[in-house]
Order: structure tokens, then C-alpha cells, then sequence
């Protein structure tokens, strides 16, 4: 990236002044390093972004930000409704509310180490993961319906899971809002063997140590510790959001010229707020995201299965469960007022900090827990959100190392059997019906997650709490 | 990861593409073109029916569960009517890397050049 571009504001914040038709300045939060490695087309994407109608305060970026469809993969941006504000099917992305759920098993590294193996053979025979894979539930139209509208809550009540689990959750498990009838019906047929399955590419299930504590307080919180074991989630709303994603990327492009809207890149396809097109994406993209909580919701159910068979002494609470890819609606000050504004985030993390009225009870003195998942051979982070990430990026931070390789590359570069000998030698076991899918997740193939999560906690976007280190890996 | 078909005309070029699109998931020599199955589609300009052509495949791959090793494609304006062919995902001999979420419209682009026809995208994997 040409750092000659922008004026910079702190040592972690760079900005883009507003010209030509941008409405508002595009900022990028990172360190001068990662600056450097920036591919440019954030540069590019981040302005176009700031041209959309309606846009508040500034189109931001993450210090994980990279080359994504019309916005960039870590982009942040709000929409005022009352000022022509709009809603973007590619600033959502297509895997809708894609996230990760942490699993606290109440087990430290002692206890799983002889288990450890049969652990990893158990989760990968039990979670349904790749290509063409399905799951045990097969939703009919009317089942469909109900875990559209219930998300979470009706997978609690459908009997996965326990109604605890709910408060740890974005949303209390149940998004508002949603519309199932608004989904197409494609949408729902690539759905309906997909309940409970993990997917592929960049989606796994781990077993990880918790090996350093950056801020006792929080972590205490958390309920996390050193050697502690937890178990991370990381998949979204499968086909469903995949081909909600599609078919309003198609139909948000042919209606934005009808709705007056120049779009500077097609990918960037929206419509606004207050346009039929508009709500009827609004109530999709809600039941989509819906899908993902129920879905992270079931992975957990057989989770509980698989520990329950092998270390019965597990507890398996939620520590909480966060979406990436979204767009909501939320309360946010800006120039001293407060304004519901349409927040999108595109493979970036919403970050309440402290005091924040949708945060449950037990974790509302210490801020919301925002999870980073890194790449199967490095670790993950748990960050808490921060009073002033409110003004920094309307509450959001990063969500993960971010691709320094494209997968062409990282399958020419490795071989999935030599990824897993190497990394079962370190004592990390992987299990994946692909090695060439391996191969392309190789841990090079990844941005240094730790640089990425230190330049969030130094721009003041959420605070680092505790970082974990993978024992077993299940990859689709 | 990006997508490229290039042919003598617009309708070997789609063809390509669609190779192309499974490529990103298994290796072509190991998919059997048994089965045939039957897509239409139409988009307002070349360059969304090319995004129409490859979201109609994943949505068949998804739905079916199957892979495809062979195309073939008429064009009639922006109208499309392909048949292709393949068989059910077996992990076990595909060894499928990825599965595709969608066919974004990043790079998208259909245009003769040099008097080669180029289809291409980006996919969402």
C-alpha cells in the first residue's frame, strides 16, 4: 500500500481524506507494518465505500483488512435511513453471520492429553464437515420456517443445546426481524440437508490450550485461565446465506440505477434502506443470520455428545458466540446525538464495550468477548470491546489473520499430508477429508494473527484478553 | 480465487468457465460425466449471465451433491440453455478441497480480444 495516499492520524489510524464524490473520509486502523503489507485494492475499496449514499462519520477498516467483494474483507461502515442511507448485499458478503463460538470445558491440558487422539478422531467422525457432507437433520418447509425465524432459541428448544446458552449469544440466539418468507426458495432448498454441518475452506472446529493472559482482570471475567482447554466454532449460514448473498448481489445490481443509485463497483450492489428491495433483503439477510445461530447452535449440541462419551467431567459452556458478516441496527453517537444507524460489517467483529445494555448480565462490567480465530498452526485471540471502540469504528474490531497467499499459491507451495506431519509434531492433530484443502489453509498461508490482534488492541478497538494455541483441528 | 474461460466463441468461453469453476474444487480427470442435468438461465448483460451460468452450477452441486467434468452451452442473446454432466460427490476419490459459496462479481468479464472469447470471475469459496 502507498502510504503517501493518507494522512495519518495516530500512530494506528490513517485516513483518507474525502474527494471527488466521496461522502465521508475512508480510515484504516493499523500499524505502519501492516500498512506496508496492505494489498491496495483496500485502498480502493475503502473509498468506494465512503461514496455510498448516506454514509456516516467514515467507511473504516481493520488492521486485517484484504481484497474483498466491493467492500473489503474487514470494512465497517453505518447508514443513516433518514439521509438516503443504504443496505449493501456485498457489505454483508455471502456467507451470512459466518462467526465463532467459544466453548469453555471446564478442562485443563492434563485432562484431555491422553484423550486427545480419540478426542480428534471422535469430532471429526461426528461432525459433518466438506463437501457434499450432511447432516442428521433434514428440515421440512414448516421446520424451516420456525429455525429461519428462531435461530438459536429454536434449536434450543428443538432440543440441542440448553436455554443458558442463549444469554451468550449475539442477539440472545434469536435475531429480530426476520423474515422467512423473504428468503427465496433456492435458498432453502441448498439449506435443507445443510443443518449441523461445518462446511469447507476456511471453516473449523478446535480444541485449544489457553496459553497466555494479557489482562488478569478480564480474563477472570471470562472465566478463562492459563491451561485452560476451550473449544472454538468457526462456520455461518452454509448454503442458505450463500444463495441469499447471490440472489440479492443480482438483484440489489439491476434495481440500483432504477433507485438512482451510481454504483462505482458493481460488487457494491445495494439499495436503500427504505426501498422494497431494501426490506426484503433486511428480512432475508436477519433469517440468514438466524440460520448461522442455529447452526453454531447444533455443532455445539454434538460437541457436548462427543465430550460427553469421552471426558464426561467437561462442562461445556458458552462463552459467547460472534458474527462476522452482518449488518444491524444499532444505537450509536455521533456529533452528540444518538442515531440508529445500519451497521455493516464484512469480516469484522462487533465489539460492545463495557456497560452496554445488549451484553448479558455476567459480562457487562468487562465489555463483550470478541473472538479471533488465526489459522490452524498459530492460535486465537479473546479480546474484550472497549469504551472508546464506540468512537473509533462504531464498536468493531478485527475478526482474524486475514489470507497473505491466495489458495492457488499455498496448494502449489504444500502438501496437505506434509502440513499435518508437521503440525502433528508440534502436537497439533488435523483431521480433514481434503489435503489438498489443508494445503490451502497451511499456516503461511495466513497473516501473523498476532500483529493483527496487537495493532486492534492498540488502536483502541478492543482489548487483548488471552491467547489460545490449537491441539486438535477439524477442517471441512 | 478467480475463474477463467477462454474459447473461439462467447459460448466456448462459458464452457471453459465452468471447467474452470470445478477445478476450484476437484481434480477434472477424476469426475465420471455420467449424469447428464439441464440449466437455464438469463441476465440483463453478458457479463451477469456469465454470474448466472456459474451460480446456477453451485446451486446444482450444492442441491445434488454432485460434481461436474463436462459443459456444453448455447447461446441465444442473453439467454442460456446448457446441459452438463457429472456424477455424486465421493470424497473418498474427489477429494474435494472447497465447496463454493457463490460467483461474486469481482474481475467479472465477457469480451472478445484478439479474436478469443474471456469469461471470467471470481468465485467465493
Amino acid at each position: 500500500m502507498d502510504l503517501s495516499l493518507f494522512r495519518q492520524r495516530s500512530a494506528h489510524e490513517w485516513e483518507i481524506r474525502p474527494r471527488d464524490d466521496m461522502q465521508v473520509p475512508a480510515v484504516i486502523f493499523a500499524t505502519e507494518a501492516l500498512m506496508g503489507e496492505m494489498d491496495q485494492k483496500v485502498y480502493e475499496q475503502a473509498v468506494n465505500v465512503a461514496r455510498l449514499p448516506g454514509i456516516v462519520k467514515a467507511s473504516y477498516a481493520m488492521p486485517d483488512a484484504h481484497w474483498g467483494y466491493g467492500f473489503p474483507i474487514g470494512g465497517v461502515a453505518a447508514f443513516d435511513p433518514d439521509q438516503g442511507g443504504v443496505i449493501s448485499a456485498g457489505g454483508v458478503g455471502f456467507d451470512i453471520s459466518c462467526g465463532v463460538r467459544c466453548l469453555h470445558t471446564g478442562l485443563t491440558r492434563a485432562d484431555v492429553a491422553a484423550a486427545q487422539k480419540d478426542l480428534a478422531e471422535a469430532l471429526y467422525y461426528r461432525i459433518p464437515a466438506g463437501v457434499g457432507s450432511t447432516g442428521a437433520i433434514h428440515l421440512g418447509p414448516a421446520e424451516m420456517e420456525a429455525m429461519l425465524a428462531g435461530g438459536a432459541r429454536w434449536a434450543v428448544e428443538s432440543g440441542f443445546g440448553l436455554a443458558a446458552d442463549l444469554e451468550r449469544i449475539e442477539e440472545r440466539g434469536q435475531m429480530a426481524g426476520a423474515e422467512p418468507e423473504m428468503v427465496p426458495q433456492r435458498a432453502k432448498e441448498r439449506q435443507r440437508d445443510e443443518m449441523g454441518t461445518l462446511g469447507s475452506g476456511n471453516h473449523y472446529l478446535e480444541v485449544q490450550e489457553l496459553t497466555a493472559v494479557f489482562d488478569s482482570s478480564l480474563a477472570a471475567a471470562f472465566g478463562l485461565g492459563i491451561g485452560d482447554i476451550v473449544v472454538m466454532i468457526h462456520c455461518g449460514s452454509r448454503g442458505l446465506g450463500h444463495q441469499i448473498g447471490t440472489d440479492f448481489l443480482k438483484r440489489m445490481a439491476t434495481s440500483a440505477k432504477q433507485c438512482g443509485i451510481r454504483l462505482p463497483d458493481r460488487e457494491l450492489a445495494c439499495a436503500p434502506i427504505n426501498s422494497d428491495v431494501g426490506r426484503t433483503y433486511l428480512g432475508a439477510m436477519r433469517a440468514a443470520i438466524n440460520c448461522a445461530l442455529a447452526n453454531r447452535q447444533i455443532l455445539t449440541h454434538l460437541v457436548r455428545q462427543v465430550f460427553a462419551e469421552l471426558l464426561p467431567q467437561a462442562t461445556l459452556s458458552v462463552l459467547y458466540d460472534v458474527s462476522h458478516n452482518t449488518c444491524k441496527v444499532e444505537e450509536h453517537r455521533t456529533n452528540g446525538e444518538s442515531r440508529r444507524l445500519y451497521v455493516h460489517r464484512k469480516g469484522a467483529t462487533r465489539a460492545f464495550g463495557p456497560g452496554h445494555p445488549d451484553l448479558p448480565e455476567a459480562l457487562r462490567a468487562a465489555g463483550q468477548p470478541v473472538l479471533i480465530g488465526g489459522s490452524m498452526g498459530t492460535g486465537s485471540y479473546v479480546l474484550a470491546g472497549t469504551t472508546e471502540s464506540e468512537s473509533r469504528a462504531f464498536s468493531s474490531a478485527c475478526h482474524g489473520a486475514g489470507r497473505a497467499m491466495s489458495r492457488h499459491q499455498a496448494s502449489r507451495t504444500w502438501r496437505g499430508r506434509q502440513v499435518i506431519d508437521e503440525l502433528a509434531a508440534r502436537g497439533i492433530l488435523i483431521r480433514s477429508p481434503s489435503q489438498r484443502g489443508v494445503a490451502e489453509e497451511a499456516p503461511g498461508a495466513y497473516k501473523d494473527v498476532t500483529a493483527v490482534v496487537d495493532a486492534a488492541d492498540a488502536a483502541g478497538l478492543a482489548r487483548k484478553v488471552a491467547r489460545l494455541e490449537p491441539l486438535i483441528c477439524v477442517k471441512g | 480465487m478467480g475463474v477463467r474461460g477462454v474459447g473461439a466463441t462467447r459460448a466456448q468461453a462459458f464452457e471453459q468457465a465452468a471447467l474452470a469453476l470445478t477445478a476450484v474444487v476437484a481434480d477434472l480427470q477424476t469426475i465420471d460425466p455420467r449424469q447428464p442435468i439441464e440449466v437455464e438461465c438469463q441476465a440483463p448483460d453478458d457479463e451477469l449471465l456469465l454470474a448466472d451460468w456459474l451460480n446456477s452450477l453451485i446451486f446444482e452441486m450444492s442441491t445434488r451433491k454432485m460434481l461436474f467434468s463436462r459443459f456444453s452451452v448455447r447461446l441465444d442473446g442473453r439467454r442460456l440453455h446448457a446441459r452438463a454432466w457429472g456424477e455424486r460427490v465421493d470424497p473418498a476419490r474427489h477429494h474435494p478441497a472447497v465447496e463454493i459459496k457463490g460467483a461474486t462479481y469481482t474481475a467479472l468479464r465477457v469480451a472478445e480480444e484478439n479474436g478469443e472469447w474471456v469469461a471470467q470471475t471470481v468465485v467465493d469459496v
